[in-house]
């Protein structure tokens, strides 16, 4: 079965050139155990997606009914027998999430680059060590820590607004906010719940930093020359940022955006730890979905179909960044 | 962090000095005392923001009163017997935190060994040799690199359920519930990492050392272990500390595959399971797992830093 789902390459033998007798002897063991736990799982989802496989379905005696079609129509309805699922809500929230996630970790990372970037800055080492500090912390336990931060009753967050607070004469008991929790949305013309804004923060600290050492080195390639040239040419701060700084920026930044928009996209740590995809489901992403499906519903089947239309949305967005990196490459050039 | 091995499909990146360059530069020039103390301010505002949920974290393990809250940096007669309780036991599960460690160890281990050594040597046909079918492949693996792990957790888990019995001489088997069912599963998210990481760092090795062993008679097999094996070091030893990292951290296939507790918790199921409890928990425990948890890797990443961002951007992807 495994050999079969290897798609090695078959020239016929006579003509089997001594690279290629070379590959396939190295390729072999990663396909063999590719085969096994990657392409064989695929393939076996696709199917698993056109059935009603359950629980009772698990010991493998009760074979699952082929359901066709089904399991597909049902997501797309929002019809699973599960709480709080509306496909096109978590879709545009999923997106939406990404998106403002990357566009201020750009921004910030580039603002602050460009700050430690300053000639005669003291201290600059000292800065640039201690901001790589968020990368280095695995992810699972920066979630957790957030989620404590922004606890209502002994969270960080509500404590340092309290001692604000007192500073303006504001009672301690106007900051128990619960982040994670609240119903009412904050913005009332913005569908979005507190707790949507709460994992904004956080991720904010957690995906800064790295954009800011890619920044960074961007930074550093521009020939400082370039400044000085269109400083005589009496181009103010933001003209010579826009004319010099940006064209070196950008080639560097936009894969790095493309990578952060499918990294974020597929961000489970965060919304499930922090919020466990409430209130009523309204942080819930693609992952902790699928993840759901799998470990809470035992849902399988669904949660085979589930897995199948996220790879084909994922492959949509790769497309479409990909191409719109393109475009605008060549618009930079 | 198995999730997060997607591709960069950076062109730029691939300059890794200008990433080393990153901490390097030495501040010397011009600026005017009153323009330095806003820049100062402003950084130090960043500090304060990067630092305060670490150091919030330290103060609470240090709390020898397990409140909720600190109330000070170092409060008042800090100690570490919140490190103590959780290295005896951190949850209400009979199991010590070095028995978890040692779980997490032993999947983080093998999960690296596993995907370098396979990875590498599909490095190298990726990288050195011409074949049939080269760019397909790539492609293949490339787009297996997209994918969450999360997409395949529903066929491994009924693939792996499906292998259990009695063996032999190992006695009952059951493949989902182990640790080496869980480590397959990571691999799988792991292992086009590798290949495509150690790729991109093989294709910087000079062809010509090999050409010149070629002239002198060495074959195939024995340029790639003697000569660039020798010369990726830098690149495995990253590779398989970004493996060690995501088995270390692991979480969706140790959750989902091992629901009891006689079979050997991970460290993240035993993080997982004081979060559930909040409220029940002391916060100075969690405090104190979360720093024991994260330090390995932490500290390990913080010295090495510059050649692991410098490792990861000559092959064009992050991990």
């Amino acid at each position: 079965m495994t050999a079969r789902a290897i798609p090695m390459p078959r020239p016929r033998r006579r003509r089997l050139s001594p690279d290629t007798r070379t590959a396939l002897v190295y390729l072999l063991p990663a396909f063999l155990v590719m085969g096994i736990i990657t392409f064989y799982p695929l393939l076996f989802q696709t199917w698993m997606s056109f059935t009603d496989f359950q629980l009772k379905n698990l010991s493998g005696k009760v074979a699952p009914n082929v359901v066709g079609l089904d399991n597909y129509i049902q997501i797309l309805q929002s019809k699973l027998n599960i709480p709080n699922f509306e496909f096109l809500r978590l879709l545009f929230f999923n997106l939406f999430w990404a998106l403002s996630n990357v566009v201020i970790h750009v921004i910030l990372g580039v603002a602050i680059a460009i700050l430690l970037n300053v000639n005669g800055l003291r201290f600059k080492r000292i800065y640039r060590a201690l901001f790589i500090l968020p990368v280095i912390i695995p992810p699972i336990i920066v979630a957790t820590v957030w989620r404590h931060l922004f606890d209502e009753d002994n969270g960080a967050i509500n404590m340092v607004l309290q001692g604000i607070g007192v500073l303006f004469k504001i009672p301690p008991d106007a900051f128990k906010i619960d982040w994670l929790g609240q119903v009412n949305d904050p913005i009332s013309f913005i569908p979005l719940p507190l707790a949507y804004f709460a994992l904004l923060g956080a991720n904010t600290w957690l995906g800064w930093p790295l954009n800011s050492v890619v920044a960074t080195g961007a930074l550093q390639s521009v020939p400082p020359d370039l400044y000085e040239a269109a400083e005589m040419d009496g181009a103010n701060a933001w003209q010579r940022f826009r004319v010099v700084t940006l064209p070196f920026l950008r080639p560097a930044m936009l894969p790095y955006a493309i990578y952060g928009f499918v990294v974020t996209f597929n961000l489970f740590y965060l919304s499930y730890f922090m919020t466990s995809g409430g209130p009523f489901g309204r942080t819930e992403l693609f992952v902790t979905e699928a993840y759901k499906l799998v470990n809470d519903y035992q849902l399988y089947g669904v949660a085979a179909a589930f897995s199948v239309m996220l790879f084909f949305l994922l492959l949509a967005i790769t497309l479409v960044t990909n191409r719109l990196g393109r475009a605008t490459a060549s618009y930079a050039e | 962090m198995a999730q997060t091995t997607e591709v960069i499909p950076a062109a730029r990146l691939t300059e890794p000095r200008a990433l080393l360059r990153f901490r390097s530069r030495s501040p010397r020039g011009r600026l005017s005392a009153r323009r330095q103390i806003v820049l100062q301010v402003l950084c130090l505002l960043i500090t304060f923001t990067v630092l305060f949920p670490i150091l919030w974290i330290f103060s609470l393990a240090l709390d020898p009163r397990n409140l909720s809250r600190p109330d000070g940096l170092i409060p008042p007669g800090a100690s570490l017997d919140a490190f103590a309780r959780v290295i005896a036991q951190p949850t209400s599960d009979e199991i010590s935190l070095l028995e978890l460690a040692r779980n997490s160890f032993l999947l983080a281990s093998s999960v690296a060994l596993l995907s370098v050594g396979i990875g590498v040597l599909a490095a190298y046909a990726f990288s050195r040799l011409r074949f049939r079918g080269r760019e397909v492949l790539m492609i293949t693996i490339l787009g297996v690199l997209m994918l969450p792990a999360v997409a395949t957790i529903a066929p491994l888990f009924i693939m792996l359920n499906g292998v259990k019995g009695d063996v032999p001489i190992l006695g009952h088997v059951a493949l989902r519930t182990s640790l080496v069912g869980v480590g397959l599963a990571v691999v799988s998210g792991t292992l086009p990492f590798a290949i495509w990481n150690l790729k991109g760092y093989l294709d910087t090795i000079p062809k010509e050392l090999e050409e010149a062993a070629a002239v002198d008679g060495c074959n195939r097999n024995q340029s790639f272990l003697k000569i660039v094996l020798p010369l990726a070091t830098p690149a495995l030893a990253v590779t398989g500390f970004l493996g060690f990292v995501a088995g270390w951290t692991e979480f969706y296939f140790v959750s989902i595959f091992l629901n009891d507790p006689s079979q050997g918790f991970t460290l993240s199921l035993a993080l997982n399971k004081m979060v559930g409890a909040f409220g029940q928990t002391p916060w100075s425990d969690f405090a104190a797992f979360s720093i024991l948890f994260a330090a390995p890797v932490s500290i390990v990443f913080f010295f090495f830093q510059k050649y692991i961002v410098g490792g990861l951007a000559v092959g064009g992807v992050k991990g």
